[in-house]
């Protein structure tokens, strides 16, 4: 025992609860920290799913959902979302592997999937007049983009972190510009100049995928062919990820020099990971073109690239499950984002998230919910008896929350105008908000709550567009500040 | 076993390491004694691979180690451990273990992705002996701890699993740098046994860099002292505890004058 002797009756309840657990003192003690680190309310919510459900329930119930998906839904949209929704998936997997495992920054991940499917499109359309066989095809875009990734892991065996960062973004930049420059390539020997990619005009008519003569004419057949892929996918990553060459990745993460120092092929490895999250992406890019018949470089550009880190960050860096739900909220919700009607739902259970986020207790939470009520009523009576016009509601109600709070918002008849003075003014409080003092920002926030509200009616709602990047982004930011490491990531120690 | 000679490490125009003979013989443990700055964890970087000698040759069993990338000198029989305990924190204390086997197993991407017969086995190996090796600290690092993640250990715990993660590379030859450095004296004393213990049980020749004197003093057959890269003096403990050039190096001219 150490000499600062600890109350015996806090060792003796310190040894109940450890015994009514079932473990010894020992193992309470060596748990305290993360009792203590387990967050109550919405904020531990990810946590409890993660603990309380295994495994194999998750994966087992999604599994399930997406097969009944695939066998019941008929509408072709729909099954559109689906399919993308496996891409997705995909990209998520390959950028979790070079990224979350292996912890190599690679922004020009995005290229590899455009390479891939601009392979297909090439070797399956009259563009050059090829149209080889699927299978063919598919392995010579996954030795291909598997080769590819081979070179551009060249750079990462000196580069870190966010060096190695500007190079992979100026691959992912070069493969645009090379795609946009290839319609018009003059060579020494011939008169007339090539047309490679057909440049920003895009590749059309592409072949569908065909295996065994079966033509894959309909959507479920992408949608099927991507179920088998993910699932297979799933369980041979995650396999990885437990044995050799995973544990391997993730001492890179961690420490290089440790690891190399402990007998770790660490370049090697680095390579390994650039090559098969290359050959995934680029296998993902020969399915997208196969389905959409059509291929645009546009379509594989920084945007994409985004969504991917958003999807992979958002899960959480390292997680199987998180990449998958990160891919269903960034493939997913900006589909559901297009009806107004969802919407305008989501906005308000994200203000209403933010606020219990913010506000951390019950009674704080209450406070600024009718903090913003009244504001609301306030504005509205006031400028109601100055009798000030307002736009009459039908010209802005558009669906059934916007005519609940209609009976609540005052909208001024000059929306445009006041919606933009609104804006700014919102940018301005939230700046403040961030550096004040607790009793200024909690007068503050109702303020904020309202303002969002009155801009989102009044010139958000209806410009879709985009409404659904800021709300992405709104979610993005809120779940970064409650909960760093993503959805169902671990949180990660640096430092200690 | 190892032999280095005439080993000079320069960076630019200061000169770490200068014209350094060190032989370390099978089955001997060797300390390396000096004020900070002295060169001695330069030396075990030279020595590991991390860094490249500017001359000399290292050899390990009459093969050399200069120009070999630092997995490779540990696939050759070499393992350490850091002087600022490097482990991989957020990976669970078994993991630190079972990676550290990387050299000596096999399995591939795909044999692990389709887990064929080999490779499962290779990974129940790895595991055991991951499990054996642990065990080697009593029951410190058994049990529940295994699971684990390496930043939630304690610090004399950590430097355990250094050890742990070293001997699971299956070295012939171990570097310490520093084994007891912030420990109390009853961890400092359990860590001399735990370096005895390693020549007995496991056969290891061992180098170790330490500050702490009565380990020092407990395990060396023979101390090297280093000062400003120069070998100052080289012997059994109480010679080198009292040359006057080590005196002077840790205490200045005056000390060494009065002595």
């Amino acid at each position: 025992m150490s000499e600062n002797q600890v109350p015996e009756e806090i060792q003796e309840s310190a040894a109940t609860e450890a015994a009514k657990l079932g473990i010894g003192t020992d193992e309470w003690v060596a748990q305290h920290e993360e009792r203590i680190a387990r967050k109550k309310g919405i904020k531990g919510l990810p946590q409890l799913i993660n603990e309380s459900i295994p495994a194999w329930a998750r994966w087992g119930v999604l599994l399930l959902i997406s097969f009944a998906f695939g066998a019941f839904v008929d509408n072709q949209y729909l099954l559109r979302i689906g399919v993308n929704l496996g891409l997705f998936v995909m990209l998520s997997y390959g950028l979790n592997i070079v990224m979350g495992y292996a912890g190599l920054l690679d922004l020009g991940y995005v290229a590899f999937y455009g390479i891939g499917a601009y392979g297909y499109a090439l070797m399956s359309s009259e563009q050059i007049g090829h149209h080889w066989s699927t299978w063919l095809t598919v392995l010579i875009i996954i030795i291909g983009t598997a080769l590819l990734g081979y070179i551009v892991s060249l750079p990462s065996r000196r580069l870190f972190g966010d060096y190695l960062a500007i190079v992979t973004l100026f691959f992912g930049q070069v493969f645009v510009q090379l795609v946009l420059a290839s319609d018009n390539i003059t060579f020494p020997w011939a008169e007339d100049y090539v047309d490679i990619t057909a440049g920003a005009n895009g590749i059309p008519g592409i072949d569908p995928f065909s295996f065994f003569g079966h033509k894959f004419l309909n959507i479920r057949d992408y949608y099927w062919l991507l179920l088998v892929l993910v699932a297979l996918l799933t369980i041979a990553i995650s396999r990885v990820n437990r044995t050799r060459i995973g544990r391997a990745w993730r001492t890179i993460r961690e420490d290089a020099l440790a690891a190399e120092s402990m007998g770790v092929m660490v370049n090697r490895l680095k390579t390994m990971a650039f090559v098969t999250g290359a050959a995934i992406a680029g296998l993902a890019g020969a399915i997208f073109a196969a389905m959409q018949t059509a291929v645009f470089v546009s379509g594989f550009d920084m945007p994409l690239m985004t969504m991917i880190y958003a999807a992979v960050i958002l899960g959480g860096s390292g997680s199987l499950a998180g990449a998958v739900m990160g891919a269903i909220v960034m493939s997913v919700l900006p589909e559901v984002l297009r009806v107004t009607n969802y919407s305008e739902i989501l906005f308000l259970a994200v203000l209403v998230l933010t606020l219990a986020a913010v506000g951390k207790s019950v009674k704080r939470f209450t406070i600024n919910i009718v903090g913003i009520a009244l504001i609301g009523f306030l504005v509205k009576i006031l400028l109601g008896a100055a009798s000030i016009k307002t736009t009459p509601t039908k010209e802005w109600v558009v669906g059934p929350v916007s005519r609940a709070l209609s009976h609540w918002m005052y909208v001024p008849l000059d929306r445009v105008l006041w919606g933009n003075c609104a804006f700014v003014i919102l940018i301005v409080l939230i700046a403040y908000f961030t550096t004040t003092t607790p009793r200024i920002k909690s007068i503050l926030l109702p303020v904020i709550g309202y303002l969002g509200i009155f801009l989102w009616e009044v010139r958000l709602v209806t410009d879709v567009n985009t409404t659904r990047q800021l709300l992405i982004g709104a979610m993005l930011v809120v779940l970064m500040i409650t909960r760093p490491q993503g959805f169902l990531g671990k949180a990660r120690v640096e430092v200690l | 076993m190892l032999k280095l000679s005439n080993v000079t490490m320069e960076f630019g125009a200061l000169r770490s390491i200068s014209e350094l003979d060190l032989t370390v013989n099978e089955g001997e443990i060797v300390s390396v004694i000096g004020p900070n700055g002295a060169g001695k964890t330069t030396l075990f970087n030279v020595i590991t691979g991390i860094y490249t000698p500017t001359s000399g040759s290292v050899d390990l069993e009459g093969k050399s180690l200069v120009g070999l990338d630092p997995a490779r000198v540990n696939h050759a029989g070499v393992a350490r451990t850091f002087q600022n305990v490097r482990l991989f924190l957020n990976m669970s204390v078994i993991e630190n273990v079972m990676s550290a086997t990387y050299g000596h197993t096999r399995a591939g991407l795909f044999a692990s992705a389709l887990a064929l017969p080999k490779s499962r086995k290779e990974e129940k190996a790895v595991r055991a002996k991951a499990e054996e090796l642990l065990s080697f600290f009593g029951s410190r690092l058994t049990g529940y701890r295994w699971d684990q993640p390496a930043y939630s250990l304690s610090y004399a715990n950590r430097r355990r699993l250094e050890i742990a993660r070293a001997l699971a590379t299956e070295p012939k030859l171990l570097l310490l740098d520093e084994p007891a450095a912030g420990m109390n004296p009853k961890e400092t004393q359990e860590i001399t046994q735990v370096v005895e213990r390693l020549r007995a049980e496991k056969g290891l020749t061992i180098l170790i860099i330490e500050h702490d004197m009565h380990v020092v003093e407990g395990v060396s057959d023979r101390v090297v002292a280093l000062d400003h890269g120069v070998k100052i003096a080289e012997g059994n403990f109480d010679h080198v505890a009292t040359h006057p050039d080590v005196v002077e190096a840790y205490l200045g001219r005056g000390a060494a004058d009065r002595k």
